[in-house]
This record gives structure tokens, sequence and C-alpha cells, in this order.
């Protein structure tokens, strides 16, 4: 293989990389915000579902893409408050109704998208940076790339200023460690959680809109197939750090990926071990973290999980 | 989680009642993937519709979809017979040993499994040989592919899939003897990003010929859109690729099944394991497509051969991936050989996992 080939075969590698983290990454980035506001959505493989089968069927029905990304963003939101008013507003259990948010959004996504079910439809297509899409290797891989994977990048380095950086994320963060303190500071722990839910969902219809509109353009039945599970690992996996999530997704990406290429090449490993192996690094790595339990236990947010109940 | 088992056990005793009342044969399908996959469960619930249409009032017919392989399997097909269903289809492989269980408890149900080789009193095992499809493909890809490495999308190392491969290389060879075939196994059935993944990695690493043996079309789509060409599974995809899909292999599982439930009908079910193809119309092939017309008719008459029995794709001379020699010239592998095929034939640039 000569050079030029070399350097085609990698940016190859490495853009159908960046197409498999993207989704992962999204929606992990929205679920953080959402579990540093000590809220935990197991609802996320239901939201990305949902984002997906609205996004393609009304990019369908408008013709555009764009407007389809935006309706399955709206769509993983709006369903995203319906965990927000059981667990916040109701004091449900927030594990239960999250699986049950997941169960709901499978059911609910087949039916929307029933008469859609193997249609070639409107994609998002790559947007070339001006010159800098002409860089060979860095270029083609990040500048000449769908909206989704632009906004995914912008999110991580968006959110990790927004909570380190901004007085809002301070706040959210200290309703993630104590509720009851931030409480009692005046802080509006119902509200600013409300607002955590609707982020994390419109991030995960983001991630639906980016199976449906980019990874495979169709809209096939469960096609998010375990992202959001994935999604929610990631997020632990990354002890509650945006930057990490991003080392994380494409960590799994590569991984995934990687598997797949070493197939291809006949390395004679075996397939079942290959496969395994994104799961095995993301064991490896938490099991790495969590040997410092001073370090986690400082990143996990401490009301994590826990409902609130105003006592005035 | 109470809720969900009320309403389930709710909505068994309604059909329950509903099937006394109509007295109609209640016929169950247990689906793998989404009735509307575009590949193989879609195959299968063509052919519910067909028993359905065929016996109008006389049939119910129930199916689960996304049923997962293992204990949630067992499961489904127990809620199934104990809901009055009197015949049940267990629409994949790894349904066999919960099939299996749940009809020793059920001795009065029927069942139906498909694709695998163990059967009992009340358990027939049904099979198509779509080998003989693969065959076929693999001689299409022997003269259109360009460089002579197609790529192959395998889902489990089941004897099954593994025929498969051995099928598709031995076509390719019968027309380019140093074809070769690279393998990327998923472990998964289906998920359409994996799938599309593999065929872009294929696809990077020079492949212009792509067959799967998973059921979504996210490799058809792949194909179309960096302009390979690439061969349907299960259903007819030429949908995801007009430009892209040669043929594909179509599963036709309704006169099978009209078949049975009337057998059923009449009191004369009896267990079995049939292993039908080509010449039993369980397997057809999607219309020639994308190809030259020598190509074409090279595949009508392959397909006229297979049918009539003339040929027969494992025949011998066959050398394993080991060099050492399966097949004798002239002599064909026997179902029994075939049915628990564990080897690669030589040219499969791939390691078999265990």
């Amino acid at each position: 293989m000569s050079f030029p080939e070399i350097i085609v075969l990698v940016t190859a590698i490495l853009l159908t990389i960046t197409t498999a983290a993207t989704p992962l990454l999204l929606a992990a980035i929205g679920e953080l915000v959402v579990e540093r506001s000590g809220v935990l959505n197991l609802g996320v493989e239901g939201m990305i579902v949902i984002g997906a089968v609205v996004a393609f069927v009304m990019a369908q029905i408008t013709g555009n893409a764009y407007l389809g990304a935006l309706f399955g963003m709206a769509a993983g939101c709006i369903f995203s408050l319906l965990f927000g008013f059981l667990t916040l507003t109701l004091v449900a259990n927030q594990v239960a109704t999250g699986l049950a948010l997941t169960i709901l959004g499978l059911g609910i996504s087949s039916m929307i998208g029933e008469n859609y079910v193997g249609q070639a439809g409107a994609k998002l297509e790559p947007i070339a940076i001006p010159l800098l899409s002409s860089i060979p290797l860095i270029g083609p891989l990040l500048f000449d790339q769908n909206i989704l994977f632009y906004l995914s990048i912008f999110a991580v380095f968006g959110v990790s200023w927004f909570l380190f950086k901004t007085r809002l994320g301070l706040q959210l963060r200290a309703i993630g460690d104590s509720h009851g303190s931030a409480h009692a500071l005046g802080i509006s722990v119902i509200k600013t959680r409300y607002l955590a839910v609707m982020f994390g969902g419109a991030c995960a219809g983001l991630a639906g809109a980016q199976l449906s509109l980019v990874y495979t353009p169709q809209w096939i039945e469960n096609m998010s197939a375990g992202r959001g599970w994935i999604a929610l690992a990631l997020v632990v996996f990354a002890s509650w750090r945006p930057l990490r999530v991003l080392a994380g997704a494409y960590l799994f990406g590569a991984v995934t990926i990687g598997q797949l290429h070493a197939q291809a090449l006949g390395f004679g490993i075996p397939s079942q071990l290959l496969s395994a192996l994104p799961y095995l690094a993301t064991i490896v790595v938490l099991v790495i973290i969590s040997r410092n339990k001073r370090l986690t236990l400082m990143n996990t947010p401490a009301s994590l999980g826990q409902s609130f109940v105003p006592d005035r | 989680m109470k809720k969900i088992l009320l309403a389930l056990s709710t909505a068994a005793v309604i059909s329950l009642a509903a099937s006394a009342a109509q007295a109609a044969t209640k016929v169950c399908f247990v689906y793998i993937g989404s009735k509307t996959d575009g590949g193989w469960t879609q195959a299968h619930d063509i052919g519910r519709q067909e028993l359905q249409n065929h016996f109008g009032d006389k049939v119910e017919t129930v199916f689960l979809e996304n049923v997962a392989e293992g204990p949630d399997s067992e499961r489904a097909i127990e809620r199934f017979a104990r809901s009055g269903c009197e015949l049940i289809f267990t629409t994949s492989f790894g349904y066999m040993d919960p099939t299996l269980k749940v009809a020793k408890k059920f001795p009065k149900v029927k069942f139906e499994h498909a694709t695998g080789y163990k059967t009992a009193d009340n358990v027939t095992s049904y099979n198509s040989r779509f080998y003989e499809g693969r065959y076929i493909q693999g001689q299409i890809a022997g003269a259109v592919s360009e460089k002579g490495v197609a790529g192959y999308i395998a889902s489990f190392p089941i004897p099954e899939v593994v025929q498969g491969i051995n099928a598709f290389l031995l076509g390719a060879q019968s027309v380019n003897p140093d074809f070769e075939i690279k393998v990327v196994w998923v472990n998964t059935w289906f998920d359409a990003g994996k799938e599309a993944d593999a065929a872009k990695a294929l696809i990077d690493q020079g492949v212009d010929v792509l067959t799967q043996h998973t059921d979504s079309t996210g490799p058809m789509q792949v194909a179309s859109e960096r302009g390979v060409k690439a061969f349907g599974q299960a259903s007819d995809m030429i949908a995801a690729g007009p430009d892209t899909q040669l043929t594909a292999i179509v599963d036709t599982w309704g006169a099978y099944y009209i078949k049975r439930v009337q057998a059923l009908m009449d009191g004369t079910w009896e267990s079995q394991s049939t292993w039908d193809g080509l010449v039993d119309g369980i397997l057809t092939m999607a219309p020639y497509t994308n190809m030259p017309d020598d190509v074409k008719q090279a595949a009508m008459e392959t397909e006229a051969k297979i049918t009539n029995g003339e040929l027969k794709p494992f025949t011998g001379p066959v050398t394993k991936q080991d060099g050492s020699e399966w097949l004798k010239a002239g002599e064909s592998a026997d179902d029994g050989t075939l049915l628990g095929m564990n080897f690669y034939i030589k040219g499969v640039d791939d390691k078999l996992p265990n």
C-alpha cells in the first residue's frame, strides 16, 4: 500500500469513527447535564429513538433535513418533559420512570414510523468550511462534516464552559450535590432540574436525528440499537466531566470501527472478542478511574437519583 | 411493571375468549426483529399475512415482534402457549432451545422452529436452502467484481451462515477461480448502524461487491452511497438501492405456513424436519438487475439448474481452508454435513470463530 493510499484509508476510517461517535457524544453530553443536576434519566434510549423517527418523518414531510433535525430535537425535548413531570412534579421513582420512558419511546416510535420504514429519505449533507476543509486528513475530518458533528463538538465545550464558568452552572452543580442546601439558598431546584432534563431530551433527540439523517439515512424500528445505554455508561465512564465524555465517545467509536477493520483485514482474532472490545475498554477505564475513591466521590453528583420535595 | 403484567394478562384472557367464540385456529408467530425490517422478519410476516388471507375467519394469527433470543424468547413462547395458540412458529435460530423447553411443558400445543435442527414430538424444524441463492449471488459477484474480492457481512458463526459464505465463494470461484471474500462478523442480526459501519469498513478496504447475512437495509444503503454493488437478504431490498442491488434472496414462507396450518386443521400435523429450496418455492430470487445481460443470463441458467436438481452448489472438487480435501470431484455434500458446517473452504480471508 502506498503512502497516499494509506492516507485515504486512514481518513475513511476516521470519518466512519466520527459518524459512529457523534450520536453517543450528543446523547451523553445531554445526560451529563441531567445527572449533574442530580436527576438520573434512564430513558435516553427512548428519547433517541423518538428523535430519530420524528426527525426522519418531518424531513420526509417538509423535504428539508434541517427542519427534520429541528423537529427531532423538539420531540426529544417534549418527550423528556413527560419524564420531568413524572419524576420532578409527581416525584415518581426516577429509575423506574426512565425505564418506562425507554419502553414507551420504542413503542411510540414504531407506531409513528410505521408508514416510513425503508423509505429513502433526505439526509444532512456535509457543510464544507472554506479553506480549512482542503487541509489533507484534518480537513475532510473536521471541517467537511454535517451540522450535527459540529454541534456535538460545540456542545462539549459549551457544556464545559457552562458548568464550570457560569453562575447558573455552579447552581446546577450545587443542586446535583445537595438539593436541600441549594433550596435553602433560594435556588429553584425543580425549575433548574426541568431545564436540565429538557436539555438532555433535546440532545438525545439530536442524537436520534443523527441516526436517521446521517448515520443510516432511513427509519428502521429500534434503530438506536442500545446506543442510549452506551451513552449512559459513557457519562459514568467520564466521571461526569464533559471533555472526558468526548474522549470516551471517540474511544468507543474507534474501538467499534477498528475491530471491523481488523476483521476485514483478516487478522484472525476471534470476532466475538473483537466485538466485546468496546465494552471491555469501557470496563477497564471504569476500573482505573474508580481506583481513586476520593476523586470518584468528588465528581459524582451526591443527590443523583434522589427525588426532591421542598419542605416549605 | 405490575400494570404491564396486568394489561398483558387481561389481553391474554380477552384473546382466549375471542378465539373460543370464533372457534378459529389460533396461530402465533415469534419474530426476532420488527415486521417492517425490510428483511428477515418482514418475509415471515408476509407469510403470516398470506396465511391469514388464505383462511380468512378460520384462522386467527398473532405475532410478537423484537423478541430477543435467549430467556426473553422462552417467556414469549410460553405466554403464547398459555394464551391458546395451537400452532406457534418461532422464526429465529436462537429460539431453538427455548422452543423445545416450552414444547415439553405444553405437549398439546404444536411448535415449528425455523432454521434449526432439533425436533420433538410436537416440534417441527423447517428450513430453507438459502445457500442455493448464495451460490447464484456468488456467481454474479465473480462476474461483476473487477477486483475479485467481495465483502461479506455476517451475523453469527452458525452453520447456516457458514454455508452461505462457502456457497457464495464456490459460486464466485466457478467464474473466477482466484476470487476471495473478506468476512466481517457483526455479532447481531439487526443493527442498521453497525451493519452500515461494517459495509463502510469493507468498502474502504477495497471490496467492490457486498453481500450480507444480517437483516437491515443499512449495508445496501452504504453500497448505494459509495457506488458499489450489493445483494439483498431475506427480502427484496431494491427500494434501498435501485441502482445497487444485483439480486436478493427472497424468503417466501407463505405457502409453507398455509400447508402446515391446513395439516393442523385436518389433524394430520406431524413433527417433521424439512429443508426446502428453490424447487419448493420457499426461496426465490429477486429480479436480476444492474448487471450486464450475459451475467444475468448465466445467473438465470444457474437458477434453473439448481431448481431442477441438475446442479448442487456443494459439489466437488472442494478444498477446505486448511488445504485438506473435503469433496472429491463429482461428490455432493450430504445434508448432515451441511447442517453442521463449521469450516471454511479455500479462499475465505478470515478465521472462523468457534
